[in-house]
């Protein structure tokens, strides 16, 4: 994976983001290493982020690395009018490797055929968010112990969510079994159910989240965003009937484990973060190992 | 010679060597200039609009004399002229005669239907994957989303 830039989960095969998670489970083990002395990473976030962003930061520093960038683009030459092709090959000169999220979809590609460094796409849009699939990957293959054969539900707002698509794509190499659970509008796109059926996987269709909760391994909650109906009142109605309570998990399976990509709003219950099976926030934890994996991997260092 | 025949001689006149384009939408003539440059070559080019065409009823046709195109470069014209026929011509006689092919590859032809994509907000050249050549479906190198046969926009 040296000097390959990572823009979409399709760019990595099963076995290359596998060997990513492998060398995340070291880094777990010894998260802090002085590996990254000699490396200027460079974070440009041409929108706000909290959780991609700090933990991407976090690991460069605990590697020893140093950061150079901007945090919105008000405060870079962005804001001059600066074209994006500028800025990259300006930022290609001073840093070793670039992390980029910017609300343009298709940016992080353009970026990368235009730097001389290899660039990590932290989330261009809605296009993709690579990263983020890296660590629910490594969630559910550290609490299952596998990534293959599982029962796999996406729960809420399956047409917008990056998150959902990306990780639907990289499952559907590991033989995984889809249920898909969303208010009609929100059903997740034929586009990516086309990963789904040219491999001759199962996946299922619900608008009722009780129904699935038995079956799986994996619940991989979302947020359902007021801005995306036409119909304000058509929101109030769907809004609350995906909101996961903790009593509702009586039945469920022993191994079964919560994800959500956060922040969440109301859509997991406040009493769910108790239960041994919510792992939303280990989830986020991993954000770190993971992006120190792919950090030393695309340097050469691990 | 008839009428007919006479009438046709004086629209379409032969030419010694070069290539003849068929077959093209007469309003996609102008496109079809565009796309191949020949607004830009000394070569001399006949053209018309609105023939008539014994297949299609109405045609457009260029002839470019003098000038061989290669396939890539040919198939280029594809997405605004699928009906199109290639002749090339040496001394007179017909020497080669086939169908244009849509390619696998579009590059700055098509505008990405996605307002939100990268090549409509900054100076970036499209590029496409044509990922179903029946009914026309072109993925976006950049943002992945699909153009589709009724929203191709030429640029």
């Amino acid at each position: 994976m040296k000097n390959k830039s990572l823009i979409s989960i399709n760019d990595y095969s099963k076995e290359e983001y596998l060997k990513i998670l492998d060398i995340a489970e070291e880094f777990e083990k010894q998260p802090t290493q002085n590996i990254l002395n000699d490396y200027v990473i460079a974070s440009l976030f041409f929108e706000p982020s909290t959780r991609t962003r700090l933990s991407f930061e976090s690991a460069v520093n605990r590697l020893g690395g140093h950061i150079v960038g901007f945090t919105d683009a008000s405060s870079s030459s962005v804001k001059k009018g600066e074209s994006l092709k500028d800025t990259i090959k300006t930022v290609s000169n001073y840093s070793d490797l670039i992390v980029m999220r910017h609300p343009v979809e298709g940016s992080a590609r353009f970026a990368s055929e235009v730097a001389s460094v290899p660039v990590i796409n932290a989330g261009d849009g809605a296009n993709q968010h690579p990263t983020q699939c890296l660590l629910d990957l490594y969630s559910i293959r550290k609490t299952q112990g596998t990534l293959d054969n599982l029962n796999v539900a996406f729960v809420g707002d399956l047409k917008y969510g990056r998150t959902v698509h990306s990780l639907v794509i990289a499952l559907s190499d590991c033989n995984c079994t889809f249920h898909l659970v969303s208010p009609v509008e929100l059903k997740l796109p034929s586009s990516v159910k086309r990963f789904i059926k040219d491999k001759n996987l199962k996946y299922y269709q619900y608008t009722d989240i009780n129904e699935v909760i038995p079956k799986v391994d994996i619940l991989y909650m979302t947020r359902i965003q007021r801005e995306r109906f036409a119909d304000p009142l058509e929101y109030e109605r769907v809004k609350n009937s995906y909101v996961l309570k903790n009593d509702m998990l009586e039945n469920s399976k022993d191994n079964l484990k919560i994800l959500h990509p956060l922040p969440r709003v109301n859509e997991i219950s406040e009493d769910v973060d108790t239960n041994p099976k919510a792992y939303y926030f280990q989830q986020a934890l991993n954000g770190v190992y993971v992006r120190e994996a792919l950090i030393a991997s695309i340097l050469g260092l691990k | 010679m008839n009428d007919n025949q006479l009438r046709k001689e004086l629209k379409v006149t032969a030419i010694e060597n070069g290539t003849v384009i068929d077959h093209i939408p007469s309003k996609s003539v102008f496109r079809v200039i565009k796309i191949l440059g020949l607004d830009n070559i000394d070569n001399q080019i006949l053209f018309g609009t609105h023939l008539d065409s014994k297949k299609y009823g109405d045609k457009g046709l260029i002839k470019v004399s003098n000038k061989y195109f290669k396939s890539e470069e040919i198939n280029k014209i594809a997405l605004a002229a699928p009906s199109a026929t290639l002749i090339v011509i040496k001394n007179y006689k017909v020497i080669e005669k086939r169908q244009v092919e849509i390619p696998d590859t579009i590059t700055g032809i098509v505008k990405c239907f996605n307002p939100k994509c990268i090549t409509n907000n900054q100076n970036v050249t499209t590029r496409f994957k044509v990922i179903d050549k029946e009914d026309i479906k072109l993925h976006c190198h950049y943002c992945e989303k699909i153009t589709k046969k009724e929203n191709i926009q030429f640029i």
